[in-house]
């Protein structure tokens, strides 16, 4: 540990973002013409030798992206990334990456998927052998050598991630979500002896970036977190981590980071600034952003929506944050939007770290079916400008009828092609939860249905059950 | 080859090693060397018979003992032809899904090329290879083996394709991370990943293959007749001469190969895929095949592969690293603004390349455009009446023929998949007889057909059934296989029975299984009309009105005009129906009826 210290105390930097904006550019992107979807707006970073820097970031964060930038994998509109000062043209030697999916071949057994990493090298047979045994010896798959990946478990096979990438003894390790494909148990084994092998310094990587959802992961590991913003992605903060030796959960200082963090990426840019003001851990402070001119709905079920508010009711309508999200083992990407979404219903609001319900919320959490039904329309109309706009169009509609086409023309104005879809496959469901229209999904049609014809069904099923 | 022996030596079979090390030894040497006798004495008569002077129609001895080398003839075409068509889809393929701008053009292209009936390439190729090599029979085997190309590539060319184009993108990432050259990247990644497709749509080639070795061992183009010696040439003069002790002893030498390559062949290759499998879990039953066992047991093979395969696949590897340098390695010493002034060059060098490339290609599309149109325009307006309503009637037949096949596999097929006994049992059986080629078995039941009234046009549905029908068969067992378990015990649970079972289960979870199978199926029905419409049988013509008999009598008499505009008219037929009636009932099948 003391030889990381050292490297730490007057650590060069090993690679560094400029200025770096990235628009999405997908299959017949620039046919349709108009504006290109921002994904990344001037993220500049850099990372030193000897630190482990963690992203932290909802989801639409363009935390992926970003990672694949650094990597080579992407070239960025604009902006630059430097490896030791020298323009990144693709893929270099020295970064390696692990995946969240692992993305092992399926077809090459465990020395060969760590040797694959070798083949570029041209080395010969004996030594890609010699290189690719001493990973797997170190990384601790000896005895699997001959398995193929579709024998091991998740954990074995993240190893094989970890010693395929090790195996060219990069200088700089890419770790997009790692852990987050394993169960808990796994993932904190895998976390710790990545940590020892990092901190006895047995292996030569010299810097690593962990992309997260998980707070805790990051604060138990980083040296310094960069927490994004999303829409488009953008770093709200950089913050120095805790002291190595004062990482163990539930210390006063590492409850506070997190808590921190969680306030921080449950409120607004604007609230985010000043809740950093007096902040003695934060490093720097990204550019402060307008919100988004255009409604985004977070993509969760209602009964989700509707299941977390009745938690935090059964606490007295107000719950610290990180213990929810501890307790229902729920990360960032999960928890987050699930909160966003009773906010921008009104049902409840994120405060200082905790989440407390409003009058509304309380209701509903504590209504039944029917009553919960209605109380969720009611929100969704007043709160879902889309939502609202589909009911009054049926209503004005002759036939009650109205085709997605037309709001997914609008959607697409503000959104990707993809993203423009899922927009509409949550409002089609929240709709359809709310009961303010039908939706057809082979003709793509959103229908009233009308008190008449139900009564008309109605009367149908009771003549049939006559007949019988 | 070399890759699937690569894993031979890690497989190690412990019972029967440590026994007989030396009866092992033995075994490998008898059954090695014989195959290799075997090989090479058929490599020195065929290239014997190459070499020799141009001879169109060859005069074949109907005698038991002609069989072996005939078939031995033919086998070699098959394997030649395969090795062309699987030299076509790599590179076709591979071309085809990593640059947008040719799959534009290949894509639809190969979409085309798959519609049109092996015969239409008859004149062209024929006589382009007969004129290029005039005084040796090499220009009329490769003529050959062209022809069963075309009923060979088509299918595998797109299986791999569509392997190579929904690759998972972290795979493709990691090729990129670990700068792996573009042939390591071919061999580990693209290849790889299609390999079981390629295996499958391999095993349907050539069972396309067999059923045109007949259309493509002897044909007439206009005044001259080709015959070349092989299985296919042999049945079709026994058909002619009414000899049936020689037509039933050809049959079951086809039948015989047919079963010995499924063994010696694709059952070893389907078993030895198996671990190209994507699949997370590890299967429960997977494929076995003897010959592979005895492959992976054998000292023979581990000791080849160790002293040649190794050091072999190490010098090549050696090479190709030379051929395709890292970017690093060919420009380490330039500066940063040197390398993107090369950069830049590259770029618009390619570019140039390209846009060049595509001109040459849209003045040749011009070109034979043009002298298509001038062919064309030849044909009077009569002929294109005739045509026409003879598409229609060979679109009667193929309907029935589809018809037919539908109404009998269904009941069958799903008998046969929700019964594991049944299905273990006739699975393989059930294969072996569809592996028949449909056309060899024709003149046989033509001697029973003949005397029947209308009788080629009935005769026709039948060959065209008994060539497509397997597909259809295949894919409801299959089909039946996949319906869970847990809806079948649920429907048995709210008594649905009957009729209301079928209706409510069985045929919704069967129905994109049968539009596959169908698919496949129409476009086999065809192409097999152009063999069953118009026939030679005992020394005569036979020719009922159809399409398909229309191409045939226009190559046959070489009526360029006429053979073209039917062509065309056949293509447009298939390709319209694809995607008017195919395509749409696919997705609907894809949207409503697909149990995840």
């Amino acid at each position: 540990m003391a030889q990381r210290q050292t490297i730490e105390a007057n650590g060069s930097v090993i690679l560094e973002a400029q200025q770096v904006t990235h628009l999405y550019q997908g299959r017949g992107e620039q046919r349709r013409g108009g504006h290109a979807p921002v994904v990344l707006e001037a993220i500049s970073l850099q990372i030193r030798s000897g630190e482990l820097v963690a992203l932290l970031g909802p989801s639409g964060s363009g935390k992926s992206t970003l990672l694949r930038i650094l990597a080579g994998l992407i070239r960025p509109t604009q902006g630059a990334v430097y490896v030791h000062g020298q323009p990144l043209q693709g893929p270099t030697p020295s970064c390696a990456m692990v995946f969240q999916s692992f993305a092992l071949f399926p077809w090459l057994t465990v020395l060969q998927n760590v040797e694959l990493g070798l083949e570029a090298l041209g080395l010969p047979r004996l030594q890609r052998l010699k290189r690719a045994l001493a990973i797997i010896d170190k990384i601790g798959l000896d005895g699997f050598e001959e398995a193929y990946p579709k024998e091991l478990s998740g954990g074995m096979r993240q190893r094989v991630g970890f010693a395929r990438a090790l195996v060219v003894e990069p200088e700089l390790l890419l770790l997009d979500e790692p852990f987050s494909a394993l169960d808990v148990l796994t993932a904190a084994n895998l976390r710790r002896e990545l940590l020892q092998l990092w901190y006895q310094a047995s292996i030569p990587t010299r810097a690593m970036l962990l992309v997260t959802h998980n707070i805790d992961e990051a604060v138990s590991m980083a040296d310094r977190l960069l927490i994004l913003g999303a829409d488009p992605g953008h770093i709200r903060a950089e913050i120095r981590g805790l002291p190595r030796g004062r990482r163990e959960p539930h210390s006063p200082a590492y409850l506070q980071l997190v808590d921190l963090i969680y306030r921080l990426m449950t409120s607004p840019d604007e609230d985010g600034a000043a809740l950093l003001e007096e902040e003695p851990a934060l490093v720097r402070r990204g550019q402060r952003r307008p919100s988004r001119p255009y409604q985004m709905l977070p993509h969760v079920a209602p009964a989700d929506i509707i299941g977390l508010l009745e938690l935090v009711q059964a606490r007295g309508s107000r719950a610290d944050l990180a213990e929810l999200g501890r307790e229902l083992q729920l990360e960032l990407d999960e928890l987050l939007p699930l909160v966003d979404a009773a906010a921008l219903l009104q049902l409840a609001r994120p405060e200082a770290g905790d989440l407390v319900l409003t009058e509304v919320g309380q209701q509903l959490a504590e209504a039944d079916l029917q009553k919960e039904k209605q109380l969720f329309r009611q929100q969704a109309l007043a709160r879902v400008a889309l939502l609202c706009r589909i009911a009054e169009d049926l209503a004005a509609a002759p036939e009650q009828r109205m085709d997605k086409e037309r709001y997914l023309e609008r959607l697409r104005e503000h959104f990707s092609e993809g993203e423009a879809e899922a927009q509409l496959q949550t409002l089609i469901e929240w709709g359809r939860y709310a009961e303010i229209f039908t939706y057809q999904e082979e003709a793509g049609i959103f229908a009233l249905e009308t008190d008449a014809e139900r009564e008309d069904l109605a009367a149908e099923a009771a003549g049939g059950t006559r007949e019988q | 080859m070399a890759r699937m022996l690569h894993s031979l030596p890690q497989q190690r079979r412990g019972p029967s090693e440590s026994g007989g090390h030396r009866w092992l030894w033995l075994r490998d040497l008898i059954l090695g060397g014989g195959f290799l006798l075997l090989l090479c004495a058929l490599l020195v008569l065929a290239a014997s018979r190459w070499a020799a002077p141009l001879t169109p129609l060859v005069a074949l001895s109907l005698s038991p003992l002609a069989l072996p080398l005939y078939a031995g003839y033919s086998l070699l075409r098959m394997l030649l032809a395969y090795g062309l068509a699987l030299l076509f889809t790599l590179l076709y393929g591979h071309v085809a899904a990593t640059n947008r701008q040719a799959e534009r053009v290949l894509i639809p292209l190969l979409d085309l090329l798959q519609s049109i009936p092996i015969l239409s390439f008859l004149p062209a190729v024929v006589l382009a290879l007969v004129v290029a090599f005039p005084h040796s029979n090499i220009g009329l085997e490769l003529a050959s083996i062209l022809l069963i190309f075309t009923s060979q590539a088509w299918n595998m060319t797109f299986s791999f394709y569509h392997s190579v184009l929904t690759l998972p993108r972290d795979l493709i990432d990691v090729c990129r991370l670990l700068r792996l050259r573009p042939w390591q990247r071919f061999l580990k990644l693209e290849l790889a990943a299609s390999v079981i497709g390629l295996v499958w749509n391999s095993m349907m080639s050539w069972a396309g293959g067999w059923f045109f070795l007949m259309a493509s061992e002897q044909f007439s183009l206009g005044e001259r007749s080709f015959r070349l010696p092989g299985l296919g040439s042999y049945l079709q003069l026994a058909a002619d001469r009414g000899d049936a002790q020689a037509l039933a002893l050809g049959l079951l030498t086809l039948v015989g190969m047919i079963v010995l390559l499924d063994v010696c062949l694709w059952r070893p290759l389907v078993a030895w895929v198996e671990r190209f499998k994507v699949e997370e879990q590890a299967e429960t039953a997977p494929p076995r095949s003897l010959v592979l066992d005895l492959l992976r047991g054998s000292p023979t093979v581990r000791w080849l592969w160790k002293h040649l395969g190794q050091p072999l696949g190490e010098g090549l590897a050696w090479l190709l690293n030379r051929l395709q340098p890292q970017p690093e390695d060919r420009s380490a010493c330039l500066s940063a603004v040197e390398q993107a002034r090369r950069d830049q060059l590259l770029h618009w060098t390619r570019r140039g390349v390209g846009v060049l490339f595509l001109g040459l290609l849209v003045l040749l599309a011009l070109w034979i455009g043009w002298q298509g149109g001038l062919l064309l325009m030849q044909v009077p307006p009569v002929t294109w009446g005739r045509l026409v309503l003879a598409a229609g009637a060979t679109w009667l037949r193929t309907l029935s023929a589809l018809a037919i096949g539908t109404l009998w596999t269904v009941p069958v097929g799903v008998a046969i998949g929700l019964s594991p006994r049944w299905s273990r049992r006739l699975q393989p059986l059930v294969q072996i007889v569809a592996s028949i080629p449909a056309t060899a078995l024709f003149p046989a039941l033509l001697a029973l057909l003949v005397a029947l009234p209308g009788s080629l046009s009935l005769a026709a549905i039948l060959l065209m059934l008994l060539g497509t029908q397997w597909y259809v068969l295949f894919n409801v067992i299959a089909g039946a296989m996949a319906i869970p378990r847990d809806l079948l015990e649920a429907a048995a649970l709210f008594g649905v029975t009957g009729w209301r079972r079928w209706r409510t289960l069985i045929l919704p979870a069967l129905f994109p299984f049968l539009v596959t199978g169908l698919l496949t199926a129409s476009g086999g029905a065809w192409n097999a009309s152009i063999v069953s419409e118009l026939v030679q049988f005992h020394g005569q013509t036979l020719h009922t009105f159809g399409l398909g008999a229309e191409i045939a009598a226009a190559a046959g008499a070489g009526n360029y005009p006429v053979l073209l505009a039917g062509t065309l008219l056949m293509a447009a037929v298939v390709v319209l129906f694809n995607r008017l009636v195919w395509r749409r009932l696919y997705q609907l099948a894809e949207r409503r009826y697909r149990l995840a």
